[in-house]
C-alpha cells in the first residue's frame, strides 16, 4: 500500500526507460520477424502495440516476457534479465489460460503459491486485491462456470496478485462482446491509474489502442521496425468524452495513416 | 399424435423400455419356435439359473474370480503405464523413438501373445493376468503419453510466466491437463483386460472364472447356465466402465467444459 502511494506521487514527467530491447533478432524458420530491433518502454506508463496482422506483436511481448527465446539481442527490465523480474501476463484466450481444475480464487492465488508465500499472507493479499475490484463475482466458482468477461477478469487478477513490475496483455478483450469490452477497458484503466505499473497492451482495435495508451507503438510489416511511437497526451481518467477530444481524434487519424501506409507497403 | 410431455413414461424409466422390448422379443422367438428350445431357453429359465448360481455360490465365485483377475491386471497396468506414459509424453523425442514399437504391439491382438506367456509363465493365474496387463498397459501408456504431449501449451506458458519450475509445471499443470485422455486410456484398458481375462479363462486350463463357466456350460449343453454367465460378464463389463466414468466425472470435473 505504501508503495502505491509513493508511486502515485511519482507520476513521471520525463520518461525513464523500464523495458529496454536492443538489437533483438527472431526468426521462425526462414521467416525473419525481428532483425536488430530496438525499443524502450517507459516506466509507469501505458504502451499500446498496434500493427498489421502477423507483424510480430505477440512475438514481441512473448520475447520480452521470456515465454519464447530470442535468437539474439538483449532484453532488460529495470536493468535485470526477465527471469529475475516479477511480471504479469494476460493471454488472449482466457479459456486456455486459467486452470479449470482450480476455483477462481485458487487460480488468483496460484502465482503466490509458486512464489512460496505463506498461506495467511496469500489470503490477505487475495482479499486486498478483490476489494480493489468493484465487481461482484463468486470466486468460489470454477472458471468454466463463469462468463467470458468474468474469466478474463480472474486472469487479470491472477496476473496482478504478484504486484508485477510490468503487466503484459495480448489482445485481452478480443474474445468478449462489446459491452463487456467497454467495461473491461474501464477496469484496466482504473487499475493503471491506481497502481501506475508499466503496462503493455497488444490491441487489434486502433481506437482501443489509442484510448488506453500514453504511447502507441506502431509496427511495420515483418521484418518489423517501428513505424511511429507517438505520445497520447489526453488527460486521465479517460472517458467517452475523450473519444471526441480533438487531440484524440487527430492522433487516432495520424495512427491510422501510419498503419495504412505500412499495410500498403507490402 | 401424443406430445412428448403426455407420453405416459417418465424419462428416467425409458432405459427399461429397451430391456422389456428385448425380453418380449425373446419370448416371441420362443413362442414362434424360431430357435431350437435347447439352444435358447426362456428368459425365465435364464433368470432362474442366474439366481441358483448366485444362491449356491458357484456363479458368484466365478464372477468374483474374474473381477479379481481383471482388477489386478488393470492395477498392474496402471502402475507400469502411467509413470512411463508421463516420461514418454514429456520427452517427445523418446516417444518418437518408441512410437512405432508401442503402436505395433498396441495393434497386435493380445490373444496372440498367449502361447508366448504360457511358455514363460506356465498355465497358472499369472499368464491370464499378465496377458491382460500387457494389453491394458499399452492402451493406457499410449493415451497417457498422448495426453501429456498434447497438453494445451497456453496453460504451460501461463505457469511458466509465473515462474513455476519444470517439476511444478509437470505435476500441477501437465498431468492435470492430460487427465481426460488418461481416463480414455483407463476405460479402454479395463475393457480390454476383461476381454482378455474371459478368453484366457475359457481356453487356458482354468478351473474358475466367468469364461470358464460359459465354456463349461456350453460343453455340457446347460444353456440357461451359459446365458446366465454371459449376462454376468456383461454386467461386469458395464459396471467396470461405469466405475471409471463416475471416477472421471468426480476427478476431472472440468472435462469437456
Ligand atoms: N511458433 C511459431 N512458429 C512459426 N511461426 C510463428 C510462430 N509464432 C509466430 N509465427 C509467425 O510469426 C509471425 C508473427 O506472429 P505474431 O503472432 O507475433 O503476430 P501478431 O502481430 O501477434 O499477429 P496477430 O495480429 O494475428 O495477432 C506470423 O507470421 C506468425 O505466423
Ligand atoms: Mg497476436
Amino acid at each position: 500500500m505504501a508503495r502505491l502511494a509513493v508511486a502515485l506521487k511519482e507520476v513521471p514527467v520525463v520518461d525513464v526507460p523500464h523495458v529496454t530491447v536492443r538489437g533483438l533478432r527472431k526468426s521462425f524458420g526462414s521467416v525473419t520477424i525481428y532483425d536488430g530491433f530496438n525499443v524502450d518502454i517507459p516506466r509507469g506508463r501505458f504502451v499500446s502495440i498496434f500493427g498489421p496482422n502477423g507483424c510480430g506483436k505477440s512475438t514481441l511481448i512473448n520475447l520480452i516476457a521470456g515465454l519464447i527465446p530470442v535468437d539474439g539481442g538483449e532484453i532488460r527490465i529495470g536493468g535485470k534479465p526477465v527471469r529475475d523480474v516479477r511480471i504479469g501476463y494476460v493471454f488472449q484466450n482466457y479459456r486456455e489460460a486459467l486452470f479449470p481444475w482450480l476455483r477462481a480464487i485458487d487460480n488468483i492465488e496460484y502465482p503466490l503459491r509458486v512464489a512460496k508465500v505463506p498461506k495467511a499472507e496469500r489470503d490477505a493479499r487475495v482479499a486486498r486485491l478483490v476489494a480493489k475490484f468493484d465487481v461482484k463475482i463468486d470466486l468460489k466458482r470454477y472458471p468454466y462456470e463463469m462468463s467470458g468477461g468474468q474469466q478474463q477478469l480472474v486472469s487479470i487478477m491472477r496476473a496482478l496478485i504478484v504486484e508485477p513490475e510490468v503487466l503484459f496483455l495480448d489482445e485481452p478483450f478480443s474474445a468478449l462482446d462489446y459491452e463487456m469490452t467497454l467495461f473491461m477497458r474501464d477496469q484496466l484503466q482504473h487499475i493503471f491509474n491506481e497502481t501506475r505499473m508499466t503496462m503493455v497492451l497488444v490491441s487489434h482495435d486502433l481506437e482501443e489502442a489509442v484510448y488506453m495508451a500514453d504511447k502507441v507503438l506502431l509496427l511495420s510489416r515483418a521484418p518489423t521496425t517501428i513505424a511511429d511511437y507517438p505520445e497520447i497526451p489526453c488527460p486521465r481518467p479517460r472517458n467517452p468524452e475523450t473519444l471526441v477530444d480533438p487531440v484524440f481524434t487527430q492522433l487516432r487519424g495520424h495512427c491510422l495513416d501510419v498503419f495504412q501506409r505500412e499495410v500498403r507497403k507490402s | 399424435m401424443r406430445s412428448a410431455a403426455s407420453f405416459p413414461i417418465r424419462d428416467s424409466l425409458l432405459p427399461v423400455v429397451g430391456v422389456v422390448v428385448l425380453v418380449l422379443l425373446w419370448y416371441a422367438a420362443i413362442a414362434a419356435k424360431l430357435v431350437d428350445p435347447v439352444l435358447l431357453p426362456s428368459p425365465w429359465e435364464t433368470m432362474k439359473a442366474m439366481w441358483t448360481g448366485v444362491a449356491d455360490g458357484t456363479l458368484l465365485h466365478d464372477f468374483l474370480r474374474t473381477v479379481e483377475r481383471t482388477i489386478l491386471a488393470t492395477l498392474i497396468a496402471m502402475v507400469l503405464a502411467i509413470p512411463l506414459g508421463i516420461v514418454l509424453g514429456s520427452w517427445p523425442r523418446l516417444y518418437l523413438a518408441l512410437e512405432f514399437v508401442i503402436d505395433f504391439f498396441r495393434s497386435t491382438p493380445a490373444s496372440a501373445m498367449f502361447p508366448l506367456f504360457l511358455v514363460v509363465f506356465g498355465v497358472g493365474d499369472e499368464t491370464k493376468i499378465l496377458v491382460a496387463t500387457f494389453g491394458a498397459a499399452l492402451v493406457i501408456l499410449f493415451n497417457v503419453a498422448y495426453g501429456v504431449m498434447n497438453a494445451r501449451k497456453n496453460r504451460l506458458l501461463a505457469a511458466k510466466v509465473m515462474g513455476a519450475s519444470r517439476a511444478r509445471i509437470l505435476f500441477e499443470v501437465t498431468l492435470l491437463e492430460s487427465l481426460p485422455q488418461t481416463f480414455v486410456g483407463l476405460r479402454n484398458g479395463v475393457s480390454l483386460a476383461l476381454v482378455i481375462v474371459v478368453v484366457a479363462e475359457m481356453f487356458i486350463g482354468s478351473a474358475d472364472g466367468l469364461g470358464h463357466r460359459v465354456f463349461e456350460a456350453q460343453q455340457l449343453l446347460q444353456m440357461p447356465d451359459m446365458y446366465a454367465a454371459i449376462f454376468a460378464a456383461g454386467a461386469l463389463g458395464y459396471c467396470l466402465n461405469l466405475l471409471f466414468q463416475v471416477a472421471e466425472r468426480r476427478l476431472v470435473h472440468w472435462s469437456g467444459k
